[in-house]
């Protein structure tokens, strides 16, 4: 018996992007099947949130075509671009709330502004994604009047209120400690589990990423050098790959030879 | 509404009053050299109703809430929150611009006519309770001068104020990631101050040139 083809939600082909003479993204290109954790790779300043923000059409790509859910996802489609952004959600790396609203305000805004739902069903769709997420208490109060991780909460309920169908989550750890980390990766796998939706995660925390996502991708001088499951990352060859994933133990290595006097490769690049 | 009309309110009150003391006080000295001092009236309504109401209120809604709008708009582009909202799709247009564009069409024109009277008022006190003027002698003078095209003149003055620097400053706040000034906090105070100036100096210039048409 063969193993049936995993249905592919999201496609992207071949995406550019340029700001003047730098050169962000040449030729990425990713498929996102429907219902994994795709985990997208990458070091700091490697596109990654470019990357994910041409996807969610904050930044509008130099060229490259992204397919969601079989239909391309072209500059004149309006209506296929109004569909996909009505179910897709995004969690943004600095969360983006909005300070002057509150919790519960925050949370019913999509609701509020792209559906036709009665001002009772709102709040109750509402209050009932803060109680998931564990923040119905402060519902009254405002983002700056919460913690780090209930921000990061709040924000990830705002993106899941209109029940979308893939949600989208740029560098969700960023600044956070090891222990913030794994809470946020399993924050996002057990959500991702009980709701239901694709997750694509663009992140630098390899261990949380591996660990959490069904698949992993590695995003290196502007395109996708691999993409495959964990195991396979944990297996493969490629010189990128392998030196991402050994950087803790090329770390080690660096500073056993520091002890020895020797001079260490600095490659910040 | 509120951000323009509630919190507007007192610079509105104050520098009416100021203008129509400084006026009445001016304008009867001048008058007084050649024995017209009943024409005081006159001249401070149709100076406050005609011209200085509609700038000075419109240059100080731009000051106060104009500049809190292009601040405003101008964090919320820096902290992505514009960007949430495209990525909800939401208009951000729409959600953040119209409310303020439509608040602008019904708040300028009551700022504009509560300064001109707060101004009147103003210009009576100078002329009548300071220096002696009939106070009768004054808002008759008032009654005869003021007539209906130069309260109209007044209020589209103030329409038209209101659309085009509520735009400008909704304009620079939504694109103060565009600044050369760079991005962050020097973006955002770029683009509130050229948001402040630009709007300032177009109400002087769309004053003139509406003037013109309606003299």
């Amino acid at each position: 018996m063969t193993d049936k083809p995993q249905e592919m939600l999201i496609k992207i082909e071949g995406l550019h992007k340029r700001f003047g003479d730098n050169v962000v993204l040449s030729g990425a290109s990713l498929e996102v099947p429907r219902g994994s954790l795709v985990a997208v790779l990458g070091r700091s300043g490697s596109g990654k949130s470019v990357f994910l923000k041409c996807l969610a059409e904050v930044i509008d790509p130099d060229a490259g075509e992204i397919c969601f859910d079989g239909r391309p996802l072209g500059k004149g489609d309006t209506a296929a671009r109004q569909d996909f952004r009505r179910r897709c959600g995004f969690l943004f790396q600095s969360n983006a709330l909005f300070d002057s609203l509150t919790a519960l305000e925050n949370v019913a805004l999509p609701l509020e502004q792209t559906t036709d739902l009665s001002s009772q069903e709102v709040h109750e769709r509402s209050m009932e994604a803060l109680r998931q997420l564990e923040l119905e208490v402060h519902a009254d109060r405002y983002p700056g009047q919460l913690s780090g991780g209930m921000q990061k909460r709040l924000a990830l309920a705002r993106a899941i209120v209109t029940r979308p169908e893939v949600v989208l989550f740029d560098e969700p750890t960023a600044g956070l400690d090891p222990l913030r980390r794994n809470a946020v990766f399993t924050m996002i796998a057990k959500y991702q589990r009980q709701f239901g939706f694709t997750a694509l995660v663009v992140t630098h925390d390899v261990p949380e990423a591996l660990a959490a996502a069904d698949r992993v991708a590695l995003l290196d001088s502007g395109s996708i050098v691999f993409q495959g499951s964990p195991a396979d990352f944990a297996a493969s060859t490629h010189e990128v790959v392998r030196g991402f994933r050994d950087s803790a133990e090329d770390l080690a290595r660096a500073l056993a030879s520091l002890h020895q006097g020797d001079t260490i490769d600095t490659d910040d690049s | 509404m509120f951000e323009q009309g509630v919190r507007c309110l007192p610079v509105i009150l104050i520098v009416g009053l100021f203008t129509g003391l400084v006026l009445g006080l001016q304008g009867y000295y001048v008058l007084n050299r050649f024995g017209s001092e009943s024409l005081l009236g006159t001249l401070v309504s149709l100076s406050i109703v005609r011209e200085l109401g509609p700038v000075l209120a419109a240059l100080m809604l731009v000051g106060q809430a104009g500049s809190a709008l292009a601040a405003e708009l101008g964090i919320q582009r820096n902290t992505e929150q514009i960007a949430a909202l495209d990525t909800m799709g939401v208009s951000s247009h729409a959600y953040l611009v119209t409310p303020r564009l439509l608040a602008a069409l019904v708040v300028f024109p009551m700022q504009t006519a509560l300064f001109c009277c707060v101004g009147l008022w103003g210009g009576s006190v100078s002329g009548s309770m300071l220096l002696g003027l009939e106070p009768g002698i004054y808002w008759s003078a008032v009654e005869r001068a003021v007539e209906l095209r130069d309260v109209k003149e007044c209020l589209i003055k103030a329409v038209t104020f209101g659309l085009l620097t509520i735009s400008l400053c909704a304009y620079h706040g939504f694109n103060a990631h565009l600044s050369r000034a760079g991005t962050g906090a020097r973006a955002v105070s770029a683009s509130t101050t050229r948001a402040v100036v630009q709007s300032s100096i177009l109400v002087l210039a769309v004053d003139y040139v509406i003037t013109s048409f309606l003299i």
